[in-house]
């Protein structure tokens, strides 16, 4: 006699270790198996597109830091140049080689935390996370320096930057560039042949390359479906141009392509790095104009490659001293799309993984 | 570089193709019927040589008088973008045709817009607020809405 199954719901979250922040999946299961799945959000939502609608333009750039959380240097990167070509302004080549330090540096400290993350997940519990967090704090500390935060970092304006670095930012800098490889190598020998890594994450959760871009993916989960689709290289911005990198691509779009994309990534982040180290400019860290305070009537949309994909602000502008609208395109929002197609099918433990391997952040998807 | 088309020179080609829809064209965007957005959203996609097969994303902005539905595409094959863009009347019942069927990354976006604008979207298939809760009174980022909640 066949035995008689029943599909049953399953809440995960939001407060639960594996939905890395207040994120909930309302799961219907058949046994272990995952049938549908729909993803409940909005816990952290705080209104940031109205709040940007009652602050200066200089104003807002402190609560771009709360969007993407891991990523705040390329928040502020992002909202910035956008107010600027906006207004016009365009900032000093010295200004343009920090802004790419700090977001290089960025991405490699947010991909420390989503591949240890990711680890995490597939249960290498806590020891990968403890070295890769190791070696986030080393950045954490050089944006310590120039900014006096650890976290949210508020350091770049409109026009240019609060500060310029201090002096003892670049031999720290140079330090760190000389470690870092070092320690990624010594990462990805122990991990990339690692039998439960690979059983664990090959073939599991596949996003094709179509469904990746009709759900408007991007960045490495994108690339790792086989898109070569990096706005560092398809648009360049600030001072990329200038730079000699690859942009890493994954096969089939498994959540270990998405691993290796992210470490692979780290490896371009370095040499963009000292690229950008020995170029650094002398002058002035900021545009000697007043700050604007009314920009032109206009609309425009600003985008660059944030740690987690394509980042854009859309801002319209009335002439008045606040944006009239300021719409944000954050990466995690539209990742997350393809979080139902990707589980559905798969075990609950690997549902986990593959949401591990999408590397969300709550503070931007719920704004 | 990603080239951004001009808005005229789609517009054209629009005009051409779907008499009547296009309302406005100038060198940012195209400016359409929210009728014929549909139509002229699956012309794009599908159309050799625009081939716009990303929507990079879609939003709204309150103008009092109207709602105008901004939706900015991208080709991923030919590195070029441009922005469509429609209104929609009325403060009660908004309603513009939802483009989930074409890029599938609308899903959650126009969930977005129809939790914080009130905008409608005909044809999505789980029209429901998405970061607010559902006895949640007004729609926040429209403009007659005051921060403080009244």
């Amino acid at each position: 006699m066949a035995i008689k199954t029943e599909p049953f719901l399953l809440n995960i979250g939001p407060q639960h270790p594996s939905t890395h922040g207040v994120f909930r999946m309302r799961a219907t299961m058949d046994g272990e198996v995952i049938v549908d799945m729909e993803p409940v959000f909005g816990y952290l939502h705080r209104g940031i597109e109205k709040l940007a609608e009652e602050r200066t333009y200089n104003g807002f750039v402190s609560l771009t830091d709360r969007l993407d959380y891991l990523s705040s240097m390329s928040n502020n990167f992002a909202y910035c140049m956008a107010v600027e070509k906006l207004a016009g302004i365009k900032v000093t080549e010295r200004c343009e080689y920090i802004r790419v330090i700090m977001a290089e540096l960025q991405r490699i400290a947010s991909h420390l935390i989503a591949v240890g993350a990711f680890l995490n997940d597939c249960g290498a519990f806590m020891t990968p996370i403890v070295y890769m967090i190791r070696e986030r704090e080393k950045i954490l500390d050089l944006f310590e320096m120039v900014s006096g935060q650890r976290l949210t970092y508020n350091y770049m304006r409109v026009g240019g930057l609060s500060q310029d670095i201090p002096e003892e930012f670049l031999p720290a800098l140079d330090k760190f560039l000389e470690q870092m490889p070092r320690w990624i190598d010594e990462y990805d020998q122990l991990l990339r042949q690692n039998e439960v890594l690979l059983a664990r994450s090959r073939g599991v959760g596949i996003l094709p390359k179509e469904t990746a871009i009709n759900i408007s993916a991007s960045g490495p989960v994108l690339r790792a479906s086989g898109v070569k689709w990096d706005i560092r290289k398809v648009d360049p911005y600030s001072v990329y141009d200038r730079f000699e990198f690859d942009i890493p691509t994954g096969a089939c779009g498994d959540c270990y392509d998405r691993y290796r994309v992210r470490v692979e990534e780290m490896r371009q982040s370095l040499r963009i790095l000292g690229q950008a180290r020995k170029q650094l400019p002398g002058g002035e860290f900021q545009t000697p104009v007043v700050q604007p305070v009314h920009l032109p009537v206009g609309e425009v949309y600003g985008h660059i490659e944030s740690t987690r994909g394509e980042l854009g602000f859309y801002i319209v502008s009335d002439n008045s001293i606040a944006p009239y609208r300021c719409h944000i395109r954050a990466p995690s929002f539209l990742n997350l799309t393809a979080l139902r197609d990707m589980v559905v099918g798969w075990k609950i433990a690997d549902a986990i993984l593959i949401f591990g391997s999408i590397d969300i952040v709550m503070g931007e998807i719920d704004r | 570089m990603t080239v951004s088309l001009s808005g005229l020179e789609i517009g054209k080609q629009l005009k051409e193709r779907f008499p009547g829809a296009v309302v406005e064209a100038n060198d940012q965007a195209v400016l359409v019927k929210s009728e014929s957005l549909l139509d002229v959203a699956r012309y794009l996609k599908d159309t050799t040589g625009l081939d716009f097969d990303y929507l990079a994303f879609l939003t709204a902005v309150d103008y009092y008088d109207y709602f105008e539905l901004v939706y900015r595409l991208a080709s991923l094959k030919h590195n070029h973008t441009m922005t469509l863009k429609t209104r929609c009347y009325g403060r009660e019942n908004p309603v513009v045709p939802s483009v989930v069927k074409l890029w599938k990354g609308a899903d959650f976006q126009e969930r977005e817009t129809f939790d914080l604008f009130g905008i409608k979207f005909e044809g999505h298939p789980n029209m429901k607020r998405i970061v607010l809760w559902d006895g949640f009174k007004g729609h926040p980022l429209r403009k007659d809405y005051l921060s403080d909640g009244n």
